[in-house]
């Protein structure tokens, strides 16, 4: 059986916890990767992470972009969307196809 | 474009595998780029999905921010941990897989341990503010779009990575290996054909000697004979 979690600044997060997910707030951005790196070694399927911390951590996020779980995904944080999510989408499409056809239109 | 040749040995034998491997290359070559075909559709397809999902989640995630804000400025911290630390929901996840044209893609089905939604805060009223609730209420309704997003995201990703890689081999195979055994089997070819035309012209060489060689033999015995014959009379 697969946990959930979310990482993220402690104001963005808390609510989540009243979804019975698991909540790691951090702060820096070691302690972002560390918290990471231990989850993705336990049984976390889905990790949720919010854009402002995703942002500081890319480097370590991007090492499990290849392997099935955990499946990591940046969410917005309580500043609001930086759009980081939709880059994200982006960036595998340009991958992919090798230009931008989806979003050529915005 | 210079193609380096292969190195073997000119023979014939060299020729027939070479000329087996062009048809495995080119057979390969056929059956990966239907397979990069394939998988673009089915990625473009997931991706659109994608891309609605994160719209809609970054949506109702923001929108259960801006609630809980309001929550945190009129509750203190202490309070609000408090209320949240012992939810009464959890989520239990389960993994399966499906193959999408052999990539593995996970696929979550997940079960709250409560279907009342009714029954979601972990908190009595008494301490709490009403837009909570409302925070609350709006992420537990985001959930099964969150999931859903994730399969969506990760599956978009692993095929976006299996796109690229198929789209290296149709590629390597098309500008380097098919044209590197076309080149190496038409070079043996004309190597043969060389060996075969100099084969050719050194036994004509040898026959013209050996008729030579004949032609001076009898030459050289009619004039015995001539010689024979003046000297009898």
């Amino acid at each position: 059986m697969y946990k959930i979690a979310v990482i993220g600044d402690r104001e963005s997060v808390l609510g989540f916890m009243a979804l019975g997910f698991s909540v790691f707030a951090v702060t820096g951005k070691e302690e972002a990767e560390d918290t990471l790196v231990k989850l993705a070694k336990e049984d976390y399927a889905v990790i949720y992470i919010t854009e402002s911390v995703f942002q500081k951590i890319q480097d370590t996020v991007d090492r499990y972009k290849d392997s099935t779980i955990p499946a990591i995904l940046p969410i917005p944080g309580k500043e609001g969307s930086l759009g980081l999510g939709m880059a994200n989408v982006k960036k595998s499409v340009e991958r992919a196809v090798g230009a931008d056809i989806l979003f050529r239109d915005e | 474009m210079a193609v380096k040749l292969l190195p073997v040995n000119p023979t014939r034998m060299e020729m027939t595998k070479l000329k087996k491997r062009l048809v495995t290359s080119r057979r390969g070559h056929k059956l990966l780029k239907d397979k990069r075909d394939d998988l673009m559709r089915k990625f473009l397809e997931l991706v659109r999905r994608n891309k609605e999902l994160r719209e809609q989640v970054e949506a109702m995630i923001l929108a259960s921010h801006k609630n809980f804000q309001i929550a945190a400025a009129v509750t203190s911290p202490e309070n609000m941990h408090e209320a949240l630390m012992f939810p009464k929901q959890s989520v239990k996840l389960k993994i399966s897989y499906r193959n999408v044209m052999s990539v593995n893609v996970p696929r979550f089905s997940f079960q709250m341990s409560s279907d009342d939604p009714q029954n979601i805060y972990p908190y009595g009223y008494a301490f709490t503010s009403g837009e909570l609730d409302a925070s609350i209420e709006a992420l537990s309704k985001a959930l099964p779009l969150l999931l859903e997003l994730a399969e969506a995201e990760k599956s978009a990703q692993m095929l976006a990575q299996e796109i690229e890689k198929t789209r290296r081999r149709v590629n390597a195979l098309e500008h380097v290996m098919i044209p590197q055994l076309e080149d190496t089997i038409k070079s043996i070819r004309m190597k043969l054909g060389e060996n075969e035309r100099g084969n050719l012209s050194r036994l004509m060489k040898v026959k013209d000697m050996m008729l030579e060689e004949a032609r001076q033999a009898k030459r050289k015995l009619m004039e015995e004979g001539i010689a024979a014959y003046q000297s009898m009379h």
